[in-house]
């Protein structure tokens, strides 16, 4: 089944125009928001996810070629029409900490409500809904500034909730949380996107929690632009590689992480039928400067780990059994 | 409005009522308040001179304070949203030095003295407009500084830094002004509530109702202000036009009670965390409505301790606010960690 496409750029260019300069950050960007989707944007710092989020969040407007929302330009688009259209949630500093949790929400039924923003009985259930959605009903009648981060951040998702918008854009939702809340955000706007039909755009570092729930990655670069597929497509076709272009930093596909590139000298045998100690068994030897290899070696020290507490080395032609890595690591 | 706002206005407004009250009864002239009550109902009094106080002095001066407390304590509010700055207000950002110096320029032209007492008619809008022009100007001073300037704290001090060179451009006025002027404005300064004469009362409110009613309006946009702009401008609030129009307010209401009360001091600033502490909540719904009255009740309460001393004189406007307003802001700024609304 084809989804809805909710938002869509052609031949985009982005950048920021101060008088009569103007200083592109992007140009050719070709890419589409499908509702039902959650889309994480990755990229590192000052590949210009910002200025593209706000470029779609009509903040600042496009240098050239089309941006379409809904089939139709997004400049065309009134204040009001926009704010019933695409909702954001930022790391801008609110001075909302004496607005009760619900009256924050409330604040997203402002494009719906009239001149002195009064909540109709619909109004209050869409708020109440939203509330629910996002796990923070329970606190609705506290100030904003007892939440924690975590639940602050699900109040400002529930504030673009009630603005009941097709597109909702986040910017680093994830920024300051622990990894608990992390997983929880994340979580929450997955099952959002697919529940409401949202299209979900959220720019993130968080590249393990993106890979594990993103329908589909936009992977910004300052030299390959924007390029956009299903996560495993893109991942599968080596695009993580040249996310980063710092050279001390590789893509590891096993486990879908970045990690420094090992540039030790020193070469070592590892072996072991278990891949969680194999792999936690490099992990310290790595560390260590040891280039691991899998083929023995002549003159090459050789381990074998049997399990966490026995650990075999070849060192010299003298073997060992160590009890712990920490003795392993000593030994070396 | 919660039920909370609801019930606070109504005790405000019984406050307010009382404080009237004990505004017409008290004064420097000692007189029965059965005359009072006589010349409210306008009967004949035993003494001319009663009547001509009450009319003359007492009811334009009780009203000057029930409106000036609202309008500064209105533009106070205002300001501290719209520049998200708990700390902001008419003086300290200098917008109603702006306003004395357009009023000095105006007093100037006009004859040389900066006084407002004893000004006709004709000269009343002329002075109004340079009040509204010079606030107007330190306002869109103060605007433009704040796209430069992101920190809170340093906004507040470049506004002081505002405040100071208008009040030495007001210096250098007075040193060309006479005696007699020097020594008016020297009176003005000091603030006080009895600038508008009974024959002026009706414009003054005018000109105060209009500021306070924009106000009102721009309850919605000023909520969704509390989430900075770039959230408000994703609730479909035209931040040029609110800021304009919040301009345009509080360079009204600031303008119109300095260029006849002087420069009064901490109402604006201080009211409006009085209005937050109460109700506990930064919704302009109930909290703008309660600022307003609580504005007028702490003037009125000024104004009545002004007029203490009795026959032996009255006591500068200006001395009383700070007295009042000062602790608060301490209050508040000691246990900010603990007050919802700074965090």
């Amino acid at each position: 089944m084809e989804k809805k496409v909710v938002i869509q750029g052609q031949d985009l260019c982005i950048g920021y125009r101060t008088g009569k300069q103007e200083k592109m950050v992007h140009e050719h960007l070709d890419f589409e928001l499908r509702a039902g989707e959650l889309t994480c944007l990755l990229g590192a710092n000052g590949a210009g996810k910002s200025t593209l989020l706000r470029t779609l969040s009509a903040s600042q407007p496009s240098l050239g070629g089309d941006l379409k929302m809904l089939g139709k330009p997004l400049k065309d688009y009134t204040e009001k029409e926009r704010s019933r259209t695409i909702g954001v949630v930022l790391t801008d500093k609110t001075f909302a900490g004496g607005l009760s949790v619900y009256e924050l929400v409330a604040l997203g039924r402002q494009p719906h409500t009239g001149f002195f923003g009064r909540l109709t009985k619909e109004d209050k259930q869409i708020v109440q809904e939203a509330m629910e959605n996002v796990g923070i009903a329970h606190k609705a009648r506290n100030y904003v500034a007892e939440l924690s981060d975590g639940e602050r951040q699900k109040v400002m998702i529930a504030k673009a909730l009630v603005q009941e918008c097709p597109l909702i854009l986040l910017d680093e939702p994830t920024a300051f949380l622990d990894v608990v809340s992390r997983i929880e955000i994340m979580h929450l706007l997955h099952r959002l996107a697919i529940e409401q039909q949202k299209a979900i755009l959220l720019s993130t570092h968080d590249i393990e929690q993106a890979l594990v729930l993103a329908d589909r990655l936009w992977l910004l670069t300052k030299g390959e632009g924007l390029q956009c597929g299903v996560t495993e497509d893109l991942i599968l076709s080596h695009r993580m590689d040249s996310l980063f272009t710092h050279r001390d930093i590789r893509f590891d596909y096993d486990h879908g992480v970045y990690y420094p590139t090992v540039k030790g000298q020193k070469k070592i045998v590892v072996e072991s039928e278990d891949k969680t100690l194999l792999h936690w068994t490099i992990n310290a030897l790595n560390r260590h400067g040891y280039r691991c290899v899998s083929i023995p070696q002549e003159g090459v020290p050789h381990i074998r780990v049997l399990s966490a507490k026995e650990i075999q080395i070849c060192l010299h032609g003298q073997n060992h059994t160590c009890t712990s890595f920490e003795e392993l690591l000593g030994r070396l | 409005m919660n039920n909370k706002g609801t019930t606070y206005s109504l005790a405000l407004t019984v406050l307010i009522l009382i404080l009237i009250g004990a505004n017409l009864f008290f004064g420097s002239v000692n007189i029965p308040a059965e005359a009072i009550i006589d010349t409210l109902l306008g009967k004949e009094v035993e003494k001319a001179s009663w009547s001509f106080i009450v009319w003359e002095a007492r009811v334009p001066q009780a009203l000057t304070a029930l409106l000036c407390g609202a309008a500064l304590a209105g533009s106070g509010l205002m300001l501290q949203t719209a520049f998200n700055n708990p700390l902001a207000g008419p003086s300290i950002l200098g917008i109603n030095s702006g306003a004395s110096l357009g009023v000095a320029l105006v007093m100037l032209a006009f004859g040389g003295t900066i006084a407002t007492a004893g000004v006709t008619l004709s000269s009343f809008f002329s002075i109004v407009v340079g009040a509204f022009i010079g606030s107007m100007v330190v306002m869109g001073l103060i605007l433009f500084f704040s796209t430069l300037i992101k920190s809170n704290i340093m906004l507040l001090i470049t506004g002081i830094m505002i405040g100071y060179i208008t009040s030495s451009a007001i210096s250098l006025l007075n040193f060309f002004a006479t005696a007699e002027g020097v020594h008016s404005y020297m009176i003005w300064g000091m603030g006080n509530f009895s600038g508008v004469s009974l024959e002026q009362l009706p414009y003054f409110a005018m000109f105060t109702l209009s500021g306070l009613v924009l106000a009102i309006l721009l309850i919605k946009p000023l909520n969704a202000m509390l989430l900075g702009t770039r959230y408000a401008e994703n609730l479909g609030v035209n931040i040029k036009r609110t800021r304009n129009l919040l301009l345009i307010s509080t360079g009204i209401l600031t303008a119109i009670t300095t260029a006849f009360c002087g420069p009064v001091s901490f109402i604006g600033l201080a009211v409006p965390h009085i209005a937050r502490l109460m109700l506990g909540t930064s919704n302009h719904n109930s909290l703008l409505p309660v600022t307003l009255l609580t504005g007028s009740v702490v003037a009125l309460l000024c104004n009545l301790i002004c007029i203490l001393p009795g026959e032996s004189g009255i006591i500068p406007l200006n001395a009383v606010t700070p007295v009042l307003g000062a602790p608060v802001i301490i209050y508040v700024i000691i246990n900010q960690r603990r007050i919802q609304y700074f965090n």
